[in-house]
């Protein structure tokens, strides 16, 4: 493994300390105003300053870890997990297994705008946290299925599938031990992605109110309450250090799905 | 290589078809959405014998692959037997064919894409030996031993595919093959894929083997003068059909079907003086489609000796001389050579 993917890994580990440890690590309590310090600069009580509110953004980025992280690795492993197994059902068995899942079911997922059918059913669950990851996994697992449905359309017609038949293995180890491994890589890159794209759907959602109910912090809330031209222009410092700790959640987990694609395929493991 | 006469393997008019659908989309809006029926084996009728190796030859697309994967019933055939053990493999059920699986292995074309690449040497030649509960001592221990036999260093076991060359692998293709204790080896282009030098120890491997294992091969090649090297009897196909069927000296030195006369004349022969003098037979025209092969005789569309007669009946595999099976209409025993034919 390459020294990026070292970096991920760090990267990755210090962000879930943080979250499991934000109550130790945040100075101010997260959701508590004081309209006398708005848009305070950063100083030594306030590290990285205030909101519009007067609240501590140090603090709520602490916790905001918390709801991100959790939003971001818990939807992409459900939905990665969903979409491989039902993409992979649907390229490896073919004919009319196929032609539900994929002429079907995948085409009924993908016709609705993704965000939209996401905003429907909050709106049909209720608002909460574990709605709103729901809502993303039921959205978000189509996207993996089909690309592990080409994938195991084109590993399966390989010599090796064929070798391992002729040998006498059963159905479910040809498709878990010889096509799924070599299937998987184009998955993890996508996943890679997909975390930001969870933060990030999680951020739009609370924005409209469909999410984590205000004043729970989380980073996409963070940035939404930033964006009047007000605030961007007072403090700068209240819409940059939640971007901030996107860009570096997004960074970390696009090393480690590279350096993770790597040590799958032998052939780029360094001996 | 002796030759007792017993089969091991009875294969009576096996077919493959494959069902291929009209095109474009304007076809299948208007309609004419006919289905195509593409027989990459039409009715193939074959006796392996124990311990032999059956040399298949044929140009490509003919069939011959197909016929090779459909007695292992990696491709499923359409119709016909497979009898092995007096059993038909081709009407088993999945779980009574896996069951047979370790008697009957295959060699594959390709060495680059016929090993997982994703598991080490030690994993691909032991899988099977799990998969049957086969090993006796520790599975490392038979994974050793056959890497062994087939001439690679017991060091390499916890090596990838890709670190080593096309010969090696064919070397851990074999070893796989053989870590069932097969009795039968479909040997599907074992040698196409390898260079000239390497081709000449692969095959003198799988003889080396074949005597020590008594194992019998379906040795399916393009390369005529490899299938000369190792086969006892050579099966030329042509078309999804067998034309002609004899004891290997006898179908070098005397071909007799027009389409293997014209096969053997395009081996070049390793003398100058021969071969500047050399006849050779150029066919017209390409291999038709399998799908809507000529009516009557497959080859009549390129036969030199073609007659009326040949575009309508279809001609069968008959005994023109002692061993020696050809499927022509215009030769019989009494008048075996077409040449003459009238």
């Amino acid at each position: 493994m390459n020294r990026l993917t070292y970096i991920g890994i760090f990267i990755a580990a210090v962000l879930i300390l943080v979250a499991v440890f934000a109550p130790f690590i945040a100075t101010h309590d997260p959701v508590v105003q004081n309209l006398l310090t708005r848009y305070a600069p950063q100083s030594a009580e306030h590290w990285f300053g205030t909101d519009a509110l007067g609240r501590d953004v140090f603090s709520r980025l602490v916790y905001g870890a918390r709801i991100s992280l959790q939003v971001g690795i818990v939807v992409t492993v459900v939905s990665v997990i969903i979409g491989t197994i039902i993409g992979a059902i649907a390229g490896f068995y073919g004919g009319w297994v196929d032609k539900i899942l994929s002429g079907y079911l995948f085409n009924v997922f993908m016709a609705f705008p993704g965000l939209l059918l996401a905003i429907a059913l909050v709106a049909f669950l209720g608002a909460g946290l574990g709605k709103l990851m729901l809502a993303l996994c039921i959205i978000g697992w189509v996207g993996y299925a089909r690309v592990m449905r080409g994938q195991v359309l084109k590993v399966r017609e390989f010599d090796f599938v064929q070798a391992a038949r002729a040998l006498g293995a059963s159905n479910l180890r040809i498709l878990f031990i010889h096509i799924l491994p070599n299937a998987i890589q184009p998955l993890i890159v996508q996943a890679s992605l997909g975390m930001a794209g969870a933060v990030l759907s999680e951020a739009s959602l609370s924005f409209l109110g469909l999410g984590i109910p205000p004043p729970a912090p989380s980073w996409g809330t963070m940035l939404e309450e930033s964006r009047g031209f007000d605030t961007l222009a007072a403090a700068p410092h209240v819409f940059f250090f939640p971007a901030l700790a996107i860009a570096l959640t997004v960074l970390a987990f696009n090393f480690i799905g590279d350096g993770l694609r790597e040590y799958l395929d032998p052939k780029q493991r360094k001996r | 290589m002796e030759n007792n006469g017993e089969n091991l393997i009875s294969i009576q008019d096996l077919k493959v078809h494959y069902q291929v659908r009209a095109k474009s989309l304007i076809d299948r809006i208007s309609g004419n959405d006919e289905r195509k029926v593409v027989k990459a084996v039409d009715g193939v009728s074959l006796e392996i014998k124990k311990g032999e190796t059956l040399g298949l030859v044929g140009e490509s697309g003919c069939g011959k692959s197909t016929l090779g994967k459909a007695i292992l019933r990696l491709t499923e055939p359409t119709d016909g037997k497979v009898i092995y053990n007096n059993k038909d493999l081709a009407n088993l059920s999945n779980s009574q064919m896996r069951d047979q699986r370790k008697h009957l292995q295959m060699i594959f074309q390709d060495p680059y894409a016929s090993l997982n690449p994703r598991m080490t040497v030690g994993q691909i030649i032991g899988e099977p030996i799990k998969t049957f509960g086969l090993s006796s001592g520790t599975v490392e221990e038979k994974v050793q031993e056959l890497m062994e036999t087939v001439g690679l260093s017991r060091r390499f076991i916890k090596r990838y595919p890709h670190e080593f060359s096309g010969g090696q692998r064919q070397r851990i293709g074999i070893a796989r093959a053989l870590a069932v204790n097969p009795e039968f080896i479909v040997a599907d282009e074992p040698i196409s894929a390898l260079d000239v030098s390497i081709q000449a120890q692969i095959m003198n491997l799988m003889e080396r083997l074949q005597n020590e294992k008594n194992l019998t091969y379906l040795f399916i090649s393009h390369d005529l003068r490899a299938v000369r090297h190792v086969s006892d009897r050579v099966a030329v196909m042509y078309l999804g059909k067998i034309v002609e069927l004899a004891d290997s000296k006898e179908i070098y030195k005397e071909p007799l079907h027009p389409y293997s006369k014209a096969l053997i004349s395009a081996v070049p022969v390793p003398d100058p003086e021969i071969e500047a003098t050399r006849e050779r037979i150029i066919l017209k025209g390409d291999v038709p489609s399998p799908i809507n092969p000529p009516r009557g005789c497959r080859f009549h569309t390129r036969c030199p000796y073609v007659e009326p007669k040949c575009k309508m009946e279809e001609p069968k595999l008959v005994e023109i001389k002692p061993r020696h099976f050809v499927a022509c209409s215009r030769i019989s025993p009494e008048q075996p050579y077409i040449e003459n034919a009238k």
